[in-house]
């Protein structure tokens, strides 16, 4: 098993760290345990399962965090219904990961393993955060590299993607009640960067996707939370996002969290995004090119969010545990501009419902 | 040379920045610290719902969430 490879360094790597010791200013992450059932239904798919994650702090030095997930998928959405038989599949996940924190300074060292029927994909990470300027401003770093194997087994193809990411953020307290955030991340990918099973299509006719093999994308986001005075508090998100496949994407994400009363804390919130297709994209192409795609991730939509989130606190005893109760459920919204249903000829849309039920517990 | 006009501009306002004090003190961050106030709360469920976009939207990166490796394609 993947995960297991990562998990040996990273083990070591925990034990050499636990020799060492020093004063710091910054706290390791609490101790917490989550179980949470998810659920995403639309477009005709469904994909659902269980998640798991535990994060134990070891003499307070470095906190040792792992998690399981797995999506059971039900696929029947336009593509398969169109090209083929609605299938089912599985994909589950491992992540473990190591804290420390030294002095103002905070290091995570990751790894993930994700397995599905042709496709794999593997990758370790990096962040380290410091806080400057009298722990006003905390700066980061990140960068993640994976590698993905892709394949069709029913026609013999097997290939690769490799991926980098770099990531840039600084989060800065404005005032007493006012925090604000922007990041940065570079992606790059080089390999085979579609799907095996999809089809284009050429003047009516069905032919196998063609993307180019490699890609840069690059995305900003900007971020504001204040406190309103009631224990409450709105927040404000936009990204924007650009890539060398001509696709651009503004994102805008706004929210609200209050308390209610000791036991609960209630949040909601409305995303807006809005996207341009890829260049060499196109619902029924009419010329021969190169590259073509017919997928409509990289078409030209909008899509919207209308979610809200409620945790109630089970049982706290102060200083020790505390045990919570979350539900949170999303309506989603996609309309699409330029991809047809092509049973009939209309534009394609689609609803969608994202749940999520969790126990989290702290300790 | 060309750096020139930007370094006149820069470095006056860097010497600037050396006179700023740190003007939210420790304790006066007790707001800041409300769960109310953090961008995200949950560590499975803003990667869930992360997955779940990524996978549909052709934008990604700059989330601040650490996402695993994803049949996206």
């Amino acid at each position: 098993m993947a995960a297991t490879k990562w998990l040996r360094p990273i083990a070591g790597l925990a034990g050499s760290l636990l020799a060492t010791g020093a004063a710091n200013a910054v706290d390791l992450p609490e101790d917490r345990a989550e179980a949470m059932y998810h659920l995403f239904k639309g477009g005709g798919v469904t994909a659902q399962g269980p998640a798991l994650l535990v994060r134990k702090s070891l003499a307070d030095k470095v906190s040792l965090s792992a998690s399981y997930y797995v999506d059971m998928v039900s696929n029947a959405s336009i593509d398969v219904v169109t090209q083929a038989s609605p299938f089912k599949e599985r994909r589950t996940a491992y992540d473990v990961g190591v804290d420390y924190v030294v002095r103002d300074s905070a290091i995570a060292i990751s790894a993930s393993s994700s397995d599905e029927p042709d496709y794999t994909a593997d990758g370790v990470s990096i962040d380290v955060s410091q806080e400057v300027f009298g722990g006003m401003t905390t700066l980061a770093l990140g960068y993640t590299r994976a590698v993905d194997r892709v394949g069709r087994k029913d026609v013999g193809f097997f290939d690769n993607a490799k991926h980098w990411q770099y990531r840039l953020g600084v989060t800065q307290i404005l005032s007493p009640r006012w925090l604000a955030s922007a990041n940065f991340e570079a992606i790059s990918d080089d390999g085979f960067l579609g799907s095996p099973y999809r089809s284009a299509r050429v003047f009516g006719a069905a032919v196998p996707e063609r993307n180019p093999r490699t890609r840069t994308s690059r995305a900003v986001k900007l971020r504001a939370v204040g406190d309103l005075g009631s224990r409450d508090a709105g927040r404000v998100e936009y990204r924007y996002f650009w890539d060398t496949w001509d696709i651009r994407a503004h994102t805008v994400e706004l929210g609200y969290s209050r308390a209610l009363g000791q036991s609960f804390l209630a949040d909601g919130f409305f995303r807006y995004n809005t996207q341009t297709r890829a260049l060499f994209y196109s619902d029924n192409a009419q010329t021969e090119t190169l590259y073509v795609s017919r997928n409509r991730q990289l078409g030209t939509f909008k899509s919207y969010g209308l979610g809200g989130k409620l945790a109630f606190i089970w049982k706290q005893v102060p200083g020790q545990y505390e045990v919570k109760l979350n539900g949170a459920y999303e309506w989603v919204r996609f309309n699409y501009s330029d991809f047809t249903d092509i049973r009939d000829g209309s534009a394609y849309s689609f609803t969608g419902h994202v749940l999520q039920l969790y126990v989290s517990a702290t300790f | 040379m060309k750096a020139l006009p930007l370094l006149s501009i820069v470095v006056p306002l860097v010497a600037g920045c050396a006179g700023i004090e740190p003007w939210v003190k420790p304790y006066e961050r007790e707001r800041l610290a409300d769960p109310v106030m953090s961008f995200a709360r949950g560590g499975l469920s803003d990667k869930h719902r992360e997955h779940v976009r990524v996978v549909r939207e052709g934008a990604r990166g700059a989330t601040g969430v650490q996402g695993g490796g994803c049949g996206c394609n």
